[in-house]
C-alpha cells in the first residue's frame, strides 16, 4: 500500500513531446512494478505484518487466568500491567495491587534472559567475526587447496541446526569424546558457565565458516594493484591490512555483523535443544515460548519487548557501521 | 558497490593472489597459510566426522570413544526408522512437502518483486526494500504468538498449512532480496534489445529476462528450501504435538527411546540422514551456493 501513493502521482502529464514520452514510460514502468510487488506486499503483510501488530495490540490486554473462583477468559484492557510485569517484576496481587514476582515465575527470569541474549551475542559474534577474518585472509591468499576449503566450509552452514545442536549434545555428553580427550569430568550441558560456553563453542563452529565466506566475498572485490603499489611505497603487512584491507572489507564485514548480531538476539533452536534453557541458558526466544501456554498476551508482551529490543540495537548498528545496507539497487540505477 | 564494477575487468575468477602473497623473502607465508588452511578443514570436518562415526556404532559402545570407526553397526540407522519412540522417516516426508511448498510459493511471488526492485523505475523503491529486509530480520518469536492464536481459533496447528504459511515471513524476503541482487547483475542490453525492437516490459521479462534468470533462480530456490529444511522454532511450536506434520529437525529435536535411555548413535544416524542429502546439495552447487549467500550481502 505504500507503493500505491506515489505510483499514481507519476502519470501527470507534461506538456512537451519527448517529456511526455518518457514520462509514460516511466509510468508505465510504475504501474507495471505496482503490480510484480503488491502480492509480494500483501503476503508479507498478512504473515509479518498483521502478527506483529496484532501481538503489540494483545499485548496490552489481560490473560485467561483463574483468579479466585472466577474462570477469567481474559482479554480485557490491561494497560501496560503485561509490560511491567517483564520489565519490572510486577505480579498482581489478590487485592487488585501489585506485589513483586516471587521466584520461579517466568517475570523473574527476565533480566537473566536479557543477559544470557546479549552474553551470547556479544561474544559469539566477536569470536565469529575476529576467527572468521582469519579464515578469510588465509583463503583469500591460498592458491592450492581453495576449492576444497571452500567446498568445506559450507558444510557446518547446510546442517540444520537441530542437527548440529544434537551433534554437540553428543559431544559434550559427560562421559563424551570431549571429556574423554580433555580428561575432564566437566558437565558441559548441566552446569551454568559450562553449559553457556558448549553454547559458544556450538555456535561459533557453526557460523565462522559463513562468516568467513562473506568477508572472502568482500575481500575479492579489492584490487591486486592497491596491494602492490602500497608494498611499492614501503607499506609493512600490518598498514597494507589497516590502511587497505579493513576500509575496503568494512561494507562486507558491516552487513555480516549486523546480520550475525541480530540472528543472535534471536537465537532459539541451540539452547532450546541443548539445555532446553536450563542453568542461565534462556534467552529472550526461549522466554517467550515458555510463556505462550501459560498466557498468550504476556508474551505477546514480551516478543513486543524483544522485538523492539532487536530493532533498537539493528539501528544502532547500522548507524555505528554507517552502513548501506539496502546498497543491492544501486546498480540498477546505475544501469539506466 | 562503484569500486566493484570498476575492477570487475581486472580481476580475474581464479585467485587474485599473486601480488598480496609475497615471494622472495618470507618462506613461512605459504607454510603459515597452508596450516591455517588445514586447520579451517578440520574445524569444518571433526565435528561432522565425530557424527559419522557414532552413527555407525554400536550402541552399547556409546561411550567407547575410540576415535575412529570401531563396533561398527547399521543398527542405528534401522532404530531411526523404526516408529515405535519415533516419527523420523515420517518427519523427512513432511519436511520435503514443507520445504517444496515454501520454495515453490517464494519463488513464484518473490521472482516479480525481485525483477521490479532491480530493474524498474518507481518510487518508494527504498522503502519497499528496506520494509522486506526488516521483514527478513524480524525475531520469529515477535510473529509467533499472534499466528499461534489464530492458528488455535481456524484449527490449523498441527496442520501443513499451519507449518508452511509463517515459514513465508522468512522465506520470502530471502527469496526478493537475493533475487533483486542477482536481477540488479544481469546484462540487460539483452532486454533492452527486446524493448527495442518492440516488446513490452512484460515480453521482455518473459521472453528474454526469464530464461536468463533461471540459473539464480535455481541457486535461490535451494537457498530457500535450506532455510525451509533447517527451521526449527516456528514449527516446534506450530506442529503441536502431531507427529505426522512435524519436520524432521523437530523429530531429531525430540528424538528419543523413553525416559532416560542414551539415544546417542540412534540420535546421530537419524541426523546423517538429514545431513547427507544437504551436505551433497551443497557440494555440487557450491559454487552457485557461495554466489547466492554473498550477493545478498555484500554488494554494500
Amino acid at each position: 500500500m505504500t507503493v500505491a501513493g506515489p505510483v499514481e502521482e507519476t502519470t501527470v502529464e507534461p506538456e512537451t513531446a519527448p517529456k511526455l514520452k518518457r514520462s509514460r514510460r516511466t509510468a508505465g514502468e510504475s504501474r507495471l512494478a505496482f503490480f510484480l510487488i503488491t502480492p509480494t506486499i500483501i503476503l508479507l503483510g498478512l504473515v509479518v505484518g498483521y502478527p506483529i501488530v496484532k501481538a503489540i495490540y494483545q499485548s496490552f490486554l489481560t490473560d485467561r487466568n483463574l483468579s479466585g473462583a472466577f474462570f477469567d477468559q481474559g482479554g480485557k484492557w490491561n494497560g501496560i500491567t503485561n509490560y511491567k510485569y517483564w520489565l519490572l517484576q510486577q505480579c498482581p496481587s489478590g487485592n487488585g495491587g501489585t506485589i513483586s514476582c516471587p521466584d520461579g515465575t517466568f517475570g523473574s527470569q527476565f533480566w537473566g534472559a536479557v543477559f544470557f541474549t546479549v552474553f551470547i551475542a556479544v561474544v559469539t559474534v566477536v569470536l565469529e567475526t575476529a576467527i572468521g577474518m582469519g579464515f578469510a585472509l588465509v583463503m583469500n591468499k591460498a592458491f592450492r587447496g581453495r576449492a576444497i576449503v571452500r567446498a568445506v566450509i559450507l558444510i557446518p552452514w547446510a546442517i540444520p541446526t537441530a542437527v548440529t545442536t544434537k551433534l554437540w549434545s553428543v559431544v559434550f555428553d559427560p562421559q563424551g569424546i570431549l571429556n574423554h580427550v580433555l580428561g575432564t569430568q566437566t558437565q558441559w550441558t548441566s552446569a551454568q558457565w559450562p553449559a553457556r560456553f558448549a553454547i559458544v563453542i556450538a555456535d561459533t563452529w557453526k557460523t565462522t565458516p559463513f562468516i568467513a565466506l562473506l568477508i572472502l566475498a568482500g575481500l575479492q572485490g579489492i584490487s591486486a594493484d592497491l596491494y602492490e603499489s602500497a608494498k611499492l611505497d614501503g607499506a609493512t603487512a600490518w598498514q597494507r591490512f589497516t590502511k587497505i584491507t579493513l576500509p575496503l572489507v568494512k561494507p562486507a564485514l558491516a552487513v555480516a555483523v549486523i546480520f550475525r548480531t541480530l540472528d543472535a538476539l534471536r537465537m532459539y533452536d541451540l539452547p532450546a535443544i541443548l539445555t532446553g534453557g536450563a542453568n542461565g541458558t534462556t534467552t529472550l526466544s526461549i522466554l517467550v515460548v515458555r510463556q505462550l501456554n501459560s498466557g498468550i498476551n504476556s508474551a505477546s508482551a514480551l516478543s513486543t519487548i524483544t522485538f523492539i529490543f532487536i530493532f533498537g540495537v539493528s539501528l544502532l548498528l547500522v548507524k555505528a557501521f554507517n552502513a548501506n545496507i539496502v546498497g543491492a539497487q544501486k546498480p540498477a540505477k546505475e544501469a539506466k | 558497490m562503484a569500486t566493484t564494477l570498476a575492477d570487475a575487468p581486472e580481476t580475474p575468477r581464479t585467485p587474485d593472489a599473486p601480488p598480496v602473497a609475497p615471494k622472495q623473502k618470507f618462506r613461512w607465508g605459504p607454510v603459515g597459510s597452508g596450516a591455517v588452511l588445514v586447520l579451517i578443514v578440520l574445524w569444518c570436518l571433526i565435528p561432522f566426522y565425530w557424527m559419522v562415526v557414532e552413527s555407525f556404532r554400536d550402541p552399547a559402545f556409546t561411550y567407547d570413544n575410540t576415535p575412529w570407526f570401531a563396533h561398527n553397526t547399521l543398527s542405528n540407522f534401522k532404530y531411526a526408522f523404526n516408529t515405535v519412540n519415533n516419527h523420523f522417516g515420517r518427519s523427512l516426508v513432511s519436511s520435503l512437502i514443507i520445504g517444496t511448498c515454501v520454495t515453490a510459493l517464494a519463488m513464484a511471488i518473490g521472482v516479480f518483486a525481485g525483477y521490479a526492485l532491480a530493474r524498474l523505475a518507481f518510487r518508494g523503491k527504498g522503502i519497499v526494500l528496506a520494509a522486506i529486509l526488516a521483514a527478513s530480520m524480524f525475531p520469529g518469536v515477535a510473529i509467533l504468538t499472534p499466528i499461534f492464536q489464530l492458528f488455535t481459533d481456524f484449527g490449523w496447528l498441527g496442520t501443513y498449512q499451519g507449518l508452511i504459511l509463517p515459514q513465508i515471513s522468512f522465506s520470502l524476503p530471502l527469496a526478493v532480496y537475493t533475487l533483486t541482487s542477482f536481477f540488479a547483475d544481469m546484462p540487460w542490453e539483452l532486454e533492452q534489445a527486446a524493448r527495442v525492437d518492440g516488446a513490452t516490459p512484460g515480453q521482455a521479462f518473459r521472453l528474454v529476462i526469464l530464461p536468463l534468470a533461471a540459473p539464480a533462480m535455481f541457486t535461490v530456490s535451494i537457498l530457500v528450501f535450506l532455510a525451509s529444511w533447517n527451521e526449527y522454532l516456528l514449527s516446534s511450536v506450530l506442529y503441536n504435538g502431531r507427529d505426522d506434520v512435524a519436520p524432521s529437525t523437530v523429530a531429531i529435536a525430540k528424538f528419543t527411546a523413553g525416559p532416560h535411555i542414551p539415544v546417542n548413535t540412534q540420535t546421530m544416524a537419524a541426523g546423517l540422514v538429514v545431513t547427507v542429502p544437504l551436505v551433497i546439495v551443497v557440494l555440487l552447487f557450491q559454487r552457485r551456493i557461495v554466489s547466492g549467500l554473498t550477493a545478498g550481502g555484500v554488494k554494500g
